[in-house]
């Protein structure tokens, strides 16, 4: 969003490499791992300081995992994660606490992230208690009451508890509570997906003033590919543990380049009433990601399929402003050749 | 001229709240003719689900439908007996509802299931009953029907459980067909499949269609009219076209206009400040005006009432019925 960032300002914040987190489904006696979840299975990208990567994907394709590997709330089997030039996942436990303030996590479920028994005010100081911000309690209660300011919650009712307030007041309340430990990155998993949308038009508002203020980055997780057009400067979409296309979000919308990824915005209701959308061009369910379908992974429900696709997983080849995991991109399969002469 | 499958009138449901009784549902209107889709649209706490399930009487308790009037298929819903009633639910009209799962048996096989909602309302052979089912179930597109009809719900997929409802619902036959958010809970290539399906069975069997969402891209792929409520009452209906291509209501305009995939990239969107009050807490006179870029002097005090504009779209607004009299 933040356009008139020149190049140098740009340096990724956040490199993810080769990220791998399965779950182990656990069997017999001894409770030995008898298959794994392929929750997250080599997924790679980065994000640059300043701006808002969208990672879309429908339920089960791993990007809520995505989230909670970065912050170790669950632990990845492999790969790097570097933000800020470090390293997460190479680091003791211990050495994490420091991090975890420059990397906040706003939740869909603002309730379940809000502890019913604490004061509005005490939810949004305990942060920076914790992290040693702020000289003692009449510092950060300022500190909470400008906060609140910023989003739009009366200061007046910081000691009102978090039922006491709507669903959008709620997540307002979460993201003053993320943003009183100074973040630099915030991941927003499924942030607004819960508010009607007359209020969350106000929370994106409120997104994208602070991103401008404070020059946040922002990693939205997201199912609504509305929201993700409206805010993204890049976009991943994922399937069954994979990044299959990420790009820049205008070209990605205007051309986008795996199957998956036309099928995926060819489903979105149009809201154009002198247009309807085609019939589903998808059919099918997803498969399980503890079997997946070997080859292309969305190979059994591709209406581009080709032999290949069966038997050996694509690479992800380069594309105007990213890559896509499809042969259909590989410049050296003569199928893609055909397909574009034809 | 077709036939009017639907017809509400006057519609008001009551739950007791603090001080006597309030209207969750006041005064509402629908009515659909056959083969036709409405979608009754608002946001949550807004009485859209209320409405639906008045319609066939099954208003939970304490809550119970104050007055009005329902005919659907020509029976005077509200002054039928019980035993008449049950067979007007299933015949008459079916529901489905947003989580298949709350409405499924888990320890009967989805085919089960379906047998017991044909054999309910028609005397046919179990064997008869069966082949019946596995129609159904290849109908909503559930693929391996002869196999799928003997699994248990949990055994199917999201997609493939609304699937099953949608089954269930039509095994009677029912002339109208109320879905409540059937795809919310949907991933949205699922969520085209089921679109799919129901504008299939409508242009097919001349089924009715009432569909309840919150969602404006859904109602514009499904519905032929549409009617946006607001805090307990119908505020602007009309035809697709012209509820979302030309809102009149301040209250439309402003949803319209708060959809992110509307908004051009990384402008500010408009918002509709404020929350939606809830019921019981309803503002006097027009209960928008609060929230409303356009209230003037008598929005606060004076109920607007319906101004009728063209082709039958109408919307219950002081500023609308002043510029259309101007």
């Amino acid at each position: 969003m933040s356009a008139a960032a020149t190049r140098a300002d740009v340096a990724p914040i956040l490199q993810v490499e080769g990220l791998r987190t399965w779950f182990p489904v656990r069997a017999g006696v001894l409770q030995r791992p008898a298959a794994w979840v392929r929750a997250v299975d080599d997924v790679s990208f980065e994000i640059e300081s300043g701006r808002t990567l969208a990672l879309v994907g429908e339920s089960g394709c791993g990007k809520t995992t995505v989230g909670r590997s970065l912050l170790r709330l669950v632990e990845p089997q492999a790969g790097r994660v570097v933000f800020e030039g470090q390293d997460l996942l190479a680091l003791p436990r211990a050495a994490l606490r420091p991090l975890r303030r420059r990397l906040q996590i706003v939740f869909q479920d603002p309730m379940a992230s809000l502890d019913p028994r604490m004061r509005v005010r005490d939810l949004v100081a305990e942060g920076m208690q914790v992290h040693g911000i702020g000289a003692d309690e009449t510092e950060r209660t300022e500190r909470v009451a400008q906060l609140l300011a910023r989003v739009q919650i009366d200061a007046r009712h910081m000691a009102r508890y978090a039922h006491e307030f709507s669903g959008g007041q709620r997540q307002r309340i979460c993201i003053a509570r993320a943003l009183a430990v100074e973040p630099r990155l915030l991941v927003c998993d499924e942030a607004t997906s819960a508010l009607d949308v007359s209020i969350q038009s106000q929370v994106l508002n409120l997104l994208r003033d602070l991103q401008q203020e404070l020059g946040l980055t922002y990693l939205f997780i997201t199912h609504d590919l509305g929201v993700v057009r409206y805010l993204a400067d890049r976009v991943a979409v994922m399937y069954l543990g994979q990044i299959v296309e990420q790009g820049e979000t205008e070209e990605l919308f205007r051309a986008p380049q795996h199957p998956y990824t036309q099928a995926l915005l060819a489903a979105v209701p149009s809201l154009d009433p002198a247009r309807r959308s085609a019939a589903a061009v998808v059919r099918g369910d997803v498969p399980s990601p503890a079997a997946p379908p070997p080859g292309c992974r969305f190979h059994t429900r591709c209406p581009r399929v080709f032999d290949r696709c069966r038997v050996e997983p694509p690479a992800a080849f380069a594309t105007p402003t990213g890559e896509s995991r499809c042969f259909l991109s590989d410049p050296t399969e003569p199928r893609a050749r055909q397909e574009r002469a034809s | 001229m077709s036939e009017r499958v639907l017809e509400a009138e006057g519609l008001v449901v009551t739950f007791p709240g603090d001080a006597g009784r309030t209207a969750v549902v006041d005064h509402v209107d629908l009515a659909i003719d056959a083969g036709e889709a409405l979608a009754l649209v608002g946001e949550s706490g807004c009485g859209k689900s209320m409405t639906a399930l008045s319609l066939l009487r099954l208003v939970p308790k304490p809550g119970r439908i104050e007055a009005g009037h329902i005919e659907i298929a020509g029976q005077d819903v509200l002054a039928l007996p019980i035993p008449a009633l049950r067979s007007l639910r299933g015949r008459g009209a079916a529901m489905i509802f947003q989580e298949p799962m709350t409405s499924l048996n888990p320890v009967l096989t989805v085919g089960a299931q379906v047998v017991e909602a044909i054999r309910l309302h028609e005397r046919v052979g179990a064997g008869e009953a069966r082949r019946r089912a596995a129609n159904l179930f290849a109908r909503v597109g559930i693929p391996d029907p002869d196999a799928r009809i003997d699994a248990y719900p949990h055994q199917l997929s999201g997609g493939m459980k609304q699937r099953a409802m949608i089954a269930i619902a039509l095994a009677a036959r029912p002339k109208l067909l109320i879905a409540d958010e059937p795809t919310t809970a949907l991933d949205v290539t699922i969520q085209a499949q089921i679109l799919d399906l129901l504008r299939d069975l409508r242009h097919d069997s001349g089924m009715a269609l009432l569909l309840i969402t919150h969602d404006l891209g859904i109602v514009n792929e499904v519905a032929d009219r549409v009617a946006v409520m607001y805090a307990g009452q119908l505020v602007e209906t009309g035809s697709r076209e012209l509820v979302l291509g030309a809102a009149r209501h301040p209250y439309t305009q402003g949803l319209l206009r708060s959809i992110p995939a509307l908004a051009p990239r990384g402008a500010r969107l408009t918002e509709i400040p404020g929350s939606v009050p809830s019921a019981g807490a309803w503002p006097s006179g027009c209960r928008f005006h609060p929230r409303c870029p356009r209230a003037f002097e008598p929005c606060p005090r004076i109920d607007p009432g319906w101004t009728e504009l063209r082709a039958g779209q109408r919307a219950r607004c002081h500023a609308v019925a002043n510029e259309e009299a101007s």
